[in-house]
C-alpha cells in the first residue's frame, strides 16, 4: 500500500511540473529573464505550492509520527554555511544555461526528450563527481 | 522590464504550483519523507534495502507522469518544451546542476517548495541564491553574448 501512495505523490508531482509549465525549459528562461519579456508565471508554481505545503507541514510539526507510522525525517542541519551557497550559486547557473532543474528534466526524459536524457546523465555524473571530491576532502 | 502577457499562464501554473504542494505535503505527512529530487536522487547513490524502495517508487512515478499526462489531460494544458540550449551547454549545465544541488544540499524543490514551506532560513538562502545566479545567467546569454 504504501508503494503505491508513493507512486501516486511521485506521480501527482509530475503532473504538477508539466501543468505548472516547469517542465518548459523555454518558460523557466522566460522567468528568469528579467531583462527581456519577463514572463512572472513561475512565481505563481512557487506561491501555490508554498501555501499548500505551508499547510501540510504546519500539521505535520503538530504530530509526532507519520500516518505510514514511519518517523518524520526533518532535516537537521540549519546553518548557513559556504557548501549551501556555493552550491546553490553553481547550480543556479546550470538552471540558467539550460532552463532545467532535476525533477522538471527527469520528466521531460521520460517524455522521449534527448536533450533532457543527456541533460540527466551529465547531473548523474555531476552529482558523483560531487561525492568524489567530498571523499577525497574527508 | 515588461510582462509578457502571451506566455504568462497565471491560472495553470497556480494549478501546477498547488499539485506540487500536495505532493510534497502528503509525502512528508504520509511517508515523514522530504520530497526534495536531488535526496531522493542522493539516496539512491547508496542504496539500502529498507531506504530505496520508497524512493524508486516515488520516481517511478514522477516518470510515468508524461504517459499519463497525454491520456488524462487536455493537451492545451500541457506545454511542449523548448530547448534554446545546445547540446555542449546542455551537458556543461546538467554537471553545473548535479554538482551544485549535491554541495548546495538540495533543488528546486527540496530548498525552494519545501525549505520555504517549512519556513527554513537555510533553504531560503539557498533559494535566494540560485535563483540570483539564474537571473544572470540568463541575462548574460539572452543580453549580452
Amino acid at each position: 500500500m504504501q508503494r503505491v501512495i508513493e507512486f501516486l505523490l511521485g506521480l501527482t508531482f509530475g503532473l504538477g511540473l508539466l501543468i505548472s509549465g516547469m517542465t518548459d525549459p523555454g518558460k523557466v528562461q522566460g522567468f528568469l529573464d528579467l531583462a527581456g519579456a519577463w514572463d512572472p508565471s513561475l512565481a505563481f508554481v512557487m506561491g501555490g505550492g508554498v501555501l499548500v505545503g505551508l499547510l501540510g507541514f504546519g500539521v505535520a510539526k503538530k504530530k509526532i509520527i507519520s500516518f505510514s507510522g514511519a518517523l518524520f525525517h526533518w532535516p537537521k542541519v540549519t546553518q548557513i554555511d559556504r557548501p549551501l551557497v556555493l552550491g546553490s550559486l553553481m547550480f543556479g547557473m546550470g538552471w540558467g544555461l539550460a532552463g532545467f532543474c532535476p525533477g522538471p528534466a527527469l520528466v521531460t526524459m521520460a517524455s522521449g526528450n534527448d536533450k533532457a536524457l543527456v541533460f540527466v546523465l551529465a547531473m548523474l555524473v555531476g552529482m558523483v563527481l560531487f561525492d568524489r571530491f567530498k571523499k577525497r576532502d574527508n | 522590464m515588461h510582462i509578457d502577457w502571451l506566455h504568462f499562464t497565471p491560472v495553470s501554473s497556480l494549478l501546477g504550483g498547488i499539485l506540487l504542494g500536495i505532493a510534497a505535503g502528503a509525502l512528508f505527512l504520509n511517508s515523514g519523507r522530504i520530497l526534495g529530487i536531488t535526496g531522493i536522487l542522493e539516496g539512491l547513490l547508496t542504496p539500502t534495502p529498507e531506504d530505496s524502495p520508497w524512493r524508486l517508487t516515488f520516481l517511478l512515478g514522477l516518470l510515468a507522469s508524461p504517459l499519463v499526462a497525454k491520456l488524462i489531460l487536455p493537451a492545451d494544458l500541457l506545454h511542449a518544451p523548448h530547448i534554446d540550449a545546445n547540446w555542449a551547454m546542455v551537458i556543461v549545465a546538467g554537471l553545473l546542476v548535479g554538482f551544485g544541488t549535491r554541495w548546495g544540499g538540495g533543488c528546486t524543490s527540496g530548498h525552494g517548495i519545501c525549505g520555504l514551506s517549512r519556513l527554513s532560513v537555510r533553504s531560503l538562502v539557498a533559494t535566494l541564491s540560485f535563483m540570483g545566479t539564474g537571473f544572470v545567467t540568463v541575462f548574460v546569454i539572452r543580453h549580452l553574448l
